[in-house]
């Protein structure tokens, strides 16, 4: 629980500053570009330990959401691309192939924006409500989310006339009438990527204090106690699925421009699961913790992982180990974790506030 | 007054095929600490679980004008039935100000969750004096004694304004003095409420309750005040061994 | 329509449908058991796949070498399904949800050493002689191999029914699978019940393993494709039930297969997840928490 809620304030004060006024200043182009990136991936965590961490839902499927925003700002770029000609890779193989129905909103801006919000909205209160109304939880939950990020990805894969398949789209030459190419343009992208992530960090930072905040936990660690208190869990869970999944999609918009090419690769299992191993990584159930965690691990991924892309695979699995066997709230929880320490010798049963409480309910 | 009771009319409950619960009827008013005893397996919890939406049950239990049975757990507690469970159910890593805070929140419109908490609800603080929590506001409910996380339960009830108060053996484990103390922490809610104590200990009964339903296998074997009930030779004979215990504590 | 149009599917689906039903075996067991994901399970199925494959560089008479394989599968999965418990599981038995996690890890791991260990192409695995031909049903050349998977199904199911309830180990894992602490308190210890569990689990990976090596590719990336479909016949099924389990890993075979055939692979694997939603939907029994009197 956020004991101190104003030093947090001050804490997304700093965070903001450092990344919205120095990383410009001071990294080139090129990091300032990954910076971008890890942002996007940040912001998706930050729904996750708003779900996983707080709402003990453990989403393995956030790719799926990524994708909804991801598309549909990689449509809305690829069209407004091409003109008032077909996208190229969709005329590859037939030279008069019609564009695809459901392109066709996605020419308008407007239309693209409401569908980056719209769409996961509507796809996470459906498949939430579904399954929370009908108690499914645990690892039911966690293999059911993750089995729709392979089912997208597969279906993305293989219709590579309507979506790009595996090859993805890329190539995009504007943003909302700027043009990408202009180093200008893309410190803006960068600047919104950023100040988006710090939006959801405030966002959370409200949720993790109201009253919400404290039914969610009490979700998490009781789900039937809520209920004989006259709530719904399915409804308070619910809200906390779908923000998360609204979050993931607006990371996934974001990233479309920064990095320039969006594959199935990015929003599979693999994806969904790189997600998770960042808000494990930084601490599920802080405030911080999945943002940073998530940069972290983006930063391993997008160096290691192409430089020594063997030795990262392996660091990333022992990362899961380590920090899920040892260190279950992250490595936000280790201030906490020395303090206990220290207080021990004088006094024996301290109440540690960083043991982990995520037991999913089994009896 | 009739209007505001608890009336269980030929309840039945079934695990496939074992009847856990064969038609019982019993009834609670405000102002009466009612209490349900019988030996293991008699069906008490089970009656309770029915009543709350736990378990199917068939049968009847109103609460004035309002059928219960069929409806889904949450809506039976917006009505006012709330319920403890044997082994302390309250939120670890939540303090005792946020349990409570939870608890009173049924009342409040949706939109007011998204805000922060200020100040302490007046029912809530209420509640704390009544159960004699007042100075572990800031305490993880986690590290609340035993006795202390029985006392949290029943104030939650009180603050979500429960009109019917269940409470499953909330005695067991507690020491002479906290016996006393919930003792009259009963009497003196139910002063405007009514309360259903399911219970073991027979002394804390015999010293609290004001009417005795004794269930045996699954039906009411008897129903009365203390005295009449241990008047009752089927009574004694159930309780062979115990009935002593009934009689001298 | 021609009549093989039909026959077809129902019959590559059935071998398709065994073929999950003996991943899902000791997935189920597992899963049943600690009531967590082993999502490491398909990475055992994997190891069983490349011990069939190095035992046919020893034995190099195919006919023979897959008879041997098998066992020899069974023991080197059920010997890491082991080491894993040991190491790792049995310190997590109160957090069954990080468990799964840890166990992505395990997978991840896993998988990137076969990548380093074997080519990255994957290795070829020997049909036997005795699996070249086809038997005809109904017009349609229905290959023996898939027959074989089916038998190797039925056999394992009844080999391990019979070994639950005939054997008194098998007694106590049910036992525990039931009641976890009533078993404790019984006299079982739970801990020997629980890396039994685990071997004979991930040692029916093994086997499941070397079916998949006849049927499709070896590789490191074989196990992740079927740990989420063998997740969702168990999660169909029902925890426990083997009954629930072989009638849901048919059902999801014939049902792939012939959504497969009516359009294309990638769709059939959309539909059968959303099969799979609906069909919980209608009937989540399994799925509801026992309820207990402590609601802890």
């Amino acid at each position: 629980m956020t004991k101190k809620p104003w030093i947090s304030l001050g804490g997304i004060g700093v965070f903001a500053v450092l990344l919205l006024a120095v990383a410009p200043l001071v990294l080139s182009d090129h990091w300032l570009n990954n910076l971008g990136k890890y942002c996007c991936w940040a912001i998706a965590a930050v729904g996750i330990g708003l779900a996983w961490g707080r709402g003990g839902m453990l989403v393995m499927g956030q790719g799926v959401f990524f994708a909804l925003g991801a598309y549909s700002m990689a449509m809305h770029l690829t069209l407004e691309s091409a003109g008032d000609r077909v996208p190229g890779f969709m005329v590859l193989y037939d030279p008069l192939a019609p564009l695809p129905a459901f392109w066709e909103p996605f020419r308008g801006a407007g239309f693209t924006l409401l569908a980056i919000v719209l769409l996961p909205v509507v796809v996470a209160g459906i498949l939430g409500y579904a399954l929370f109304k009908r108690r499914v939880k645990g690892a039911y939950f966690a293999i059911l989310t993750q089995a729709l990020a392979v089912a997208l990805a597969t279906l993305i894969s293989s219709t590579i006339r309507e979506t790009g398949g595996d090859t993805g789209l890329s190539d995009f030459k504007y943003f909302f009438g700027f043009v990408l190419n202009d180093p200008a343009n893309k410190i803006m992208v960068f600047l919104i990527a950023a100040g988006l992530l710090v939006v959801c960090l405030l966002v959370v930072w409200q949720l993790y204090r109201s009253r919400f905040g404290e039914l969610l936990v009490a979700t998490r660690d009781a789900e039937e106690r809520v209920r004989f208190l006259g709530y719904d869990p399915a409804n308070v869970k619910l809200v906390a699925f779908v923000v998360s999944a609204l979050m993931a999609s607006i990371g996934g918009a974001m990233f479309v421009p920064i990095v320039g090419i969006i594959t199935p690769a990015e929003i599979g299992a693999a994806a969904s699961i790189l997600m998770i191993a960042g808000v494990a990584f930084g601490g599920r159930a802080s405030l911080f913790g999945p943002a940073l965690g998530a940069m972290a691990v983006g930063w391993g991924q997008s160096s290691l992982g192409s430089t020594w892309p063997d030795g990262w695979t392996y660091i990333l699995g022992l990362l899961f180990i380590v920090v899920i066997l040892f260190l279950p709230n992250g490595l936000s929880s280790l201030p906490a974790r020395f303090a206990a320490a220290r207080r021990r010798p004088e006094q024996k049963a301290a109440p540690s506030a960083a043991t982990p409480e995520l037991e999913e309910v089994r009896s | 007054m009739t209007d505001a009771s608890l009336v269980v009319t030929d309840l039945r409950v079934e695990f496939s095929g074992f009847v856990a619960v064969g038609g019982v009827s019993f009834d609670a008013h405000p102002g009466e600490v009612r209490f349900l005893i019988g030996p293991n397996g008699a069906g008490k919890t089970t009656c309770i679980d029915a009543i709350t939406g736990l378990t199917k049950g068939t049968g009847s239990a109103r609460l004035g004008e309002k059928e219960l049975l069929g409806r889904q757990v949450h809506k039976i507690v917006r009505l006012g039935v709330g319920r403890t469970f044997q082994t302390a159910s309250v939120f670890d890593e939540l303090t005792v100000l946020q349990n409570l805070d939870i608890a009173a929140g049924r009342h409040r419109p949706a939109i007011s969750l998204l805000r922060a908490r200020r100040g302490v609800d007046p029912a809530i603080e209420r509640a704390l004096e009544e159960t004699g929590l007042a100075g572990e506001l800031t305490t993880p409910a986690g590290i609340l004694s035993h006795g202390q996380k029985q006392w949290l339960e029943i104030a939650m009830l009180l603050v979500q304004d429960a009109k019917v108060l269940l409470l499953d053996e909330p005695v067991a484990g507690m020491s002479q003095d906290e016996r006393t103390a919930t003792g009259e922490l009963l009497q003196r809610i139910a002063a405007k409420r009514i309360v259903l104590v399911v219970e073991h200990d027979m002394d804390f009964m015999r010293r609290y309750a004001t009417r005795v339903t004794v269930l045996h296998q699954g039906r009411v074997l008897s129903q009365g005040t203390v005295a009449e009930v241990q008047a009752d030779p089927r009574v004694q004979e159930v309780y062979l061994g115990t009935a002593d215990a009934m009689t001298e504590g | 329509m021609h009549v093989d149009a039909l026959i077809a599917p129902l019959l590559n689906g059935s071998a398709q449908g065994a073929l999950l039903l003996l991943a899902a075996l000791g997935l189920s067991l597992t899963f049943g058991q600690m009531g967590v994901i082993n999502m490491a399970h398909g990475e055992f199925l994997m190891l069983g796949a490349f011990a069939a494959y190095l035992v046919q560089q020893v034995i190099t008479a195919s006919d023979l070498s897959i008879p041997v394989a098998l066992p020899v599968a069974f023991v080197v999965a059920g010997l890491f399904g082991l080491l894993l418990e040991v190491t790792i599981i049995q310190w997590m038995y109160r957090r069954p949800l990080d468990t799964l996690l840890v166990t992505v890890g395990v997978s991840l791991i896993l998988q990137q050493a076969a990548l380093q260990i074997f080519p990255s192409q994957g290795v070829p695995v020997e049909k036997p002689g005795w699996l070249d031909g086809q038997l005809t049903v109904l017009g349609y050349d229905w290959p023996l191999r898939q027959l074989f998977t089916i038998l190797l199904a039925t056999v394992c199911v009844a080999a391990l029914s019979a070994w639950l309830k005939h054997t008194s180990f098998g007694r106590r894992i049910r036992a525990t699978v039931h009641n976890r602490d009533l078993a404790e308190t019984s006299g079982i210890s739970t801990r020997t019940v629980d890396r039994l569990t685990f071997f004979t689990g991930s040692g029916l990976a093994g086997v499941a393993g070397v079916a998949a090596s006849l049927i499709g590719g070896t590789n490191s990336q074989m196990g992740a494709q079927y740990i989420i479909p063998a997740f969702l016949v168990v999660a169909a099924g029902g925890i426990g039930q083997l009954k629930g389990t072989i009638i849901a890993a048919w059902a999801v075979g014939v049902a792939l297969s012939y959504f497969a055939y009516w359009t294309t692979g990638s769709l059939a694997q959309v539909l059968a997840f959303i099969l799979v939603i609906v069909f919980l939907q209608l009937r989540p029994q399994g799925l509801f928490t026992v309820r207990t009197r402590s609601l802890a």
